[in-house]
C-alpha cells in the first residue's frame, strides 16, 4: 500500500506535465495555423547549403 | 490609382518597443512554397523584424521598426513577389472570438486531464468495491479525486454556469441549466460521500460530463470563428476602404471605421463606393444593381445621393459622407433590419427546444424520486442520494452533443460544397425550407454584366471591339474584354465617361457612348430596348454597331432551379428591377411566381405573407435592398459578391459563379437534420432505460460512467456517419 503514496503523485505529476505542455503550446500559438505548421516542418531553408561534398 | 496614394497609416497598429504591425489578407497563396517565398522575400527587406504567414487563414502579419519601412513598400514588395495583399480594417472586432475559442480549448484540456486522472482512481475504487478494498484506501482515492475535481469544475464549468445564470435571470431555461445543476449536485453529493466515508462518489461523472460538453462547445465556437475569418478575408480583398480628402488637400486611404459624417472622399471611375453620401462635385453614372436590383444605370450630379455598394462607372466624384438620415434607403433598410433581428432572437434552436422539454421533465422526475423514497420509509439521506443519481444519469451529455456534433460535420461538408455558415443553427432551419425566394440581379444572374448572346454582329467586329475594350476600365468594356485574349491596341486612349478610341491604318475605332461614336439620335432610339445596356462601336465613318450588354444568368441557374423544383420546393423571384427584365429571367428559368419593382419593405411584407401561410422561406439575395428580407426569412443565403450588410444579415454565404451551392446546402441540411433527429431520439430512448434504473436506486458511479460515455460516443459516431451519407447526394 505504501507504493500508493509514491505512485499517485507520480501519475498526477506526469498528467500535469502533459497538461502544462499543452497549455504552453496553446499559449505560444502553435495551434493557430495547423496547415502551415505541417509544411514548415519539412521546409529546410534554415539549413545552410553544403559547401563541399564529402568523398565517398 | 497610383501607388503613392496608398497611404496605409490608418491600418497600422503600433507595438511596444518602437515596432509597427500590419495585418494583411493575401491573395494567391496556394502552396507551402508561397509561404516560404513571402516570408523570405519580406525578411530580406531591411527594417522588417518579422513576417509570418498563417497558411490556414491566408493572413500575413508583419512587424517592422517604425519609420524604417513605409507600409506601402511592404505591399509593393509583395506585388513584386507576385501576390496581392489587402490590409484589414483594425476597427473590426475579431480578437474576441479567437479568445473565446482559446479559452474553451484550455477548459477542454483541463477537464480532459481531470477526467482521465479521476477515472484512473475511480476504476481502482470500482474494482476494489467488488473485491476487498480497505475503506481507508477508498477514502484516500476519493480525497485525491475531490482535490482534482473541485478546481476543475470551478474553472472548466464557468462557461455553463454563466450561461445558465444569464438564462435564469432572463426567466428562460436553456440547456446549460440542467447541465449546471447536474454538475454541481454531482460534485456536492460526492463531497458529502467523501466526508462521511461513503462508498459512491461521482467525481468522474462530473468531470467527464464537462469534458464531453466542452468539446461540443469548442467545436461550435471554432466553426463560427473560422467562417467569420473567411468572411473578413473576403471583405479585405474587396478593399472596404475609402480615399479620404483632407482639408489641406491631401489624400489618404483609410479604413471605413476611420470615416465620420462630414468627411469628404474621392470616388474614382470604376471604384465601388463604400459610404453613403451626397455628391459635392463631379458628374457620373452609377450602377446601383447591388443596392436596388435595378440594372439600368442612374445619373448623379452635384447634390445627388449615393449609396454604399454602388459602382461608379463615369467620372471621378467628391462625396461628402452622411450618416443614415431619415428617409434614405439606408435608413429604411436599417429600420427593417432592426425589426427582423428582434423577431429572430425569439426563434428557438432545436437544441433549446429539446432543453425546454427536457429540463422540467428531469427535474420533476428527480423531485418525485425523492418524495417517493421518503414516503416509502427511506431516510432523507438515502432519498436524496437516489434523487441526485437520477439527475446525474439523465445529465444531457448525449443531448448536448447531439446537435453540435452534427453541426460541425455538416458545416465541414457545406464548406467543401462552397457554403460558409454564419450561424450553426442555419443547418436545421435549411432543412425546414418549403419555398426558395431568389433576388434576381446578382443572385440568379452573374454579379457583373456580359455580352448578350444572339446578336447579329460579325465576329471580327466583336473581336476588334473587345480588343479596344481592353484599354478601358468601364464595366461595360470589362464585359467585352474576355472575348479578346491578346494585347490591347497600341496608343488607345480612354476618354473618361465617354469611351475609348484607337487609330489603326488611318481608321479611328471608337467604342463608347452614342455621342462619342457620333451616332444620330433617331438610330439610338430605334435600337434602345430597355432591357440591356448598349455600347456603340464604330470604325471611321463606317456603320455603327450597337453591342448589347446585360445581366446573364449564372451558368447552372436553369439546372439548379429545376432540381429545386424536383425536390418539391416552391421557387419565387422577388426583385427590385423593372417588370420586363424580371419576367424575361423568370420565363427563361420557368419560374411562375415573380414580383418586380419591389422596395425593401414590400419584400419583407411578401415574406411575412408567405410565413403566415405556413411556408418556411429560404431567401437568397445579394443587394442592400435584400438585407432586411435576408434577416426576416426563416433562413437566408448570400453570394460572395453581395454587399457587406447583406452578408452580415445572411445565415450563409456561397462562393463562386455557380448557383448549385444553394441546392447542395439544402441537400446536406436534409441529411444533417435527420441525423440530429436520430441523435435526439437516441438520447430520449437512453433516458427511457436509464431513468427507471436510477429511480429504483440501482445506479452506481460505474454504471453512470459507462452510460454517459457510451451514449456520447454513439451520437458522435452517428454524426460522423454523415460524411458517408453525404457522398451519395
Amino acid at each position: 500500500m505504501e507504493a500508493l503514496f509514491f505512485l499517485i503523485p507520480v501519475a498526477l505529476g506526469l498528467g500535469l506535465a502533459g497538461l502544462a505542455a499543452f497549455l504552453w503550446s496553446l499559449k505560444s500559438r502553435q495551434f493557430d495555423d495547423l496547415d502551415g505548421a505541417a509544411w514548415r516542418a519539412i521546409m529546410d531553408d534554415d539549413v545552410a547549403p553544403p559547401h563541399r561534398r564529402h568523398g565517398g | 490609382m497610383g501607388k503613392h496614394q496608398r497611404d496605409l497609416d490608418n491600418f497600422v497598429t503600433p507595438l511596444p518597443g518602437g515596432l509597427a504591425h500590419l495585418d494583411l489578407a493575401v491573395e494567391g497563396v496556394r502552396c507551402a512554397g508561397c509561404m516560404a517565398k513571402i516570408e523570405k522575400g519580406l525578411g530580406e527587406v531591411p527594417g522588417i523584424e518579422r513576417a509570418r504567414l498563417n497558411f490556414s487563414s491566408k493572413r500575413l502579419a508583419v512587424d517592422w521598426r517604425a519609420g524604417e519601412v513605409a507600409p506601402g513598400d511592404i505591399l509593393d514588395r509583395l506585388e513584386a513577389l507576385g501576390f496581392s495583399a489587402y490590409p484589414f480594417d483594425p476597427g473590426a472586432r475579431r480578437e474576441a472570438e479567437a479568445e473565446e475559442s482559446r479559452r474553451l480549448l484550455k477548459a477542454v484540456a483541463v477537464s480532459g486531464f481531470a477526467a482521465a486522472n479521476i477515472m484512473l482512481l475511480s476504476v481502482s475504487v470500482w474494482s476494489g468495491n467488488a473485491t476487498d478494498i480497505e475503506p481507508e484506501t477508498r477514502d484516500l482515492f476519493h480525497w485525491v479525486s475531490a482535490l482534482i475535481a473541485i478546481p476543475t469544475v470551478g474553472y472548466a464549468g464557468q462557461t455553463f454556469f454563466r450561461s445558465a445564470a444569464a438564462a435564469l435571470k432572463a426567466g428562460r431555461v436553456n440547456m446549460d441549466v440542467p447541465i449546471s445543476i447536474g454538475v454541481i449536485l454531482a460534485l456536492s453529493l460526492s463531497l458529502f460521500e467523501t466526508f462521511t466515508g461513503g462508498r459512491h462518489a461521482y467525481f468522474d461523472a462530473a468531470t467527464m460530463l464537462l469534458f464531453f460538453l466542452l468539446i461540443g462547445r469548442w467545436l461550435d465556437v471554432d466553426m463560427r470563428r473560422r467562417t467569420r475569418a473567411q468572411a473578413e478575408n473576403l471583405a479585405a480583398l474587396k478593399g472596404e476602404s475609402a480615399l479620404q480628402l483632407l482639408p489641406d488637400g491631401e489624400m489618404r486611404r483609410v479604413p471605413l471605421s476611420a470615416l465620420a459624417a462630414g468627411d469628404r472622399v474621392l470616388v474614382a471611375a470604376g471604384d465601388r463606393i463604400s459610404v453613403d453620401g451626397t455628391v459635392e462635385s463631379g458628374r457620373s453614372e452609377f450602377d446601383r444593381s447591388l443596392v436596388t436590383g435595378e440594372t439600368a444605370y442612374e445619373e448623379v450630379a452635384e447634390g445627388g445621393q449615393v449609396h454604399a455598394g454602388t459602382l461608379n462607372i463615369g467620372g471621378a466624384l467628391v462625396v461628402r459622407v452622411t450618416a443614415a438620415s431619415e428617409g434614405t434607403l439606408l435608413d429604411e433598410v436599417n429600420g427593417l433590419l432592426e425589426k427582423a433581428e428582434a423577431a429572430r432572437s425569439s426563434r428557438l434552436a432545436l437544441a433549446d427546444r429539446a432543453a425546454k422539454l427536457y429540463a422540467p421533465m428531469v427535474h420533476s422526475t428527480a423531485a418525485l424520486t425523492f418524495l417517493g423514497w421518503m414516503l416509502a420509509g427511506a431516510g432523507w439521506q438515502e432519498a436524496l442520494t437516489t434523487a441526485i443519481a437520477v439527475l446525474i444519469i439523465t445529465c444531457p451529455c448525449a443531448l448536448a452533443l447531439a446537435v453540435p456534433a452534427v453541426q460541425v460535420v455538416a458545416s465541414g461538408l457545406m464548406f467543401r460544397a462552397g457554403v460558409l455558415l454564419n450561424d450553426g443553427s442555419a443547418i436545421e432551419r435549411l432543412a425546414d425550407v418549403t419555398t426558395v425566394v431568389f433576388d434576381k440581379t446578382g443572385t440568379l444572374t452573374l454579379p457583373s454584366p456580359a455580352l448578350v448572346e444572339g446578336q447579329d454582329i460579325p465576329g471580327e467586329i466583336i473581336q476588334r471591339a473587345a480588343r479596344l475594350a481592353r484599354s478601358s476600365r468601364h464595366p461595360l468594356a470589362e464585359a467585352l474584354q474576355p472575348l479578346y485574349q491578346g494585347e490591347p491596341f497600341a496608343g488607345a486612349r480612354e476618354h473618361r465617361g465617354q469611351g475609348v478610341e484607337a487609330t489603326l491604318a488611318d481608321v479611328t475605332m471608337r467604342l463608347g457612348s452614342a455621342t462619342f461614336c457620333g451616332v444620330p439620335q433617331p438610330e439610338v432610339e430605334h435600337v434602345a430596348d430597355g432591357g440591356h445596356s448598349i455600347v456603340w462601336y464604330r470604325e471611321g465613318d463606317g456603320p455603327a454597331w450597337p453591342i448589347r450588354i446585360g445581366q446573364t444568368l449564372r451558368p447552372d441557374a436553369v439546372e439548379t432551379i429545376e432540381a429545386l423544383k424536383d425536390r418539391g420546393l416552391r421557387v419565387v423571384v422577388l426583385s427590385g428591377d423593372r417588370h420586363a427584365a424580371v419576367s424575361a429571367v423568370a420565363d427563361e428559368l420557368e419560374i411562375d411566381t415573380y414580383f418586380a419593382g419591389l422596395t425593401p419593405t414590400e419584400k419583407v411584407g411578401l415574406l411575412d405573407d408567405m410565413k403566415r401561410s405556413g411556408q418556411h422561406v429560404l431567401m437568397v439575395g445579394d443587394g442592400l435592398n435584400d438585407a432586411p428580407a435576408l434577416a426576416a426569412a426563416h433562413v437566408s443565403m448570400s453570394p460572395v459578391s453581395a454587399v457587406h450588410l447583406s452578408q452580415a444579415a445572411a445565415d450563409a454565404i456561397f462562393l463562386g459563379d455557380r448557383l448549385v451551392p444553394v441546392l447542395r446546402a439544402l441537400r446536406i441540411s436534409g441529411i444533417a437534420r435527420r441525423a440530429m433527429s436520430q441523435n435526439l431520439a437516441f438520447s430520449a430512448l437512453y433516458n427511457v432505460f436509464a431513468i427507471p434504473v436510477a429511480v429504483a436506486g440501482f445506479v452506481t458511479p460505474l454504471l453512470a460512467a459507462v452510460a454517459m460515455s457510451l451514449s456520447s460516443i454513439t451520437v458522435t459516431l452517428n454524426a460522423l456517419r454523415l460524411r458517408y451519407a453525404a457522398r451519395k447526394v
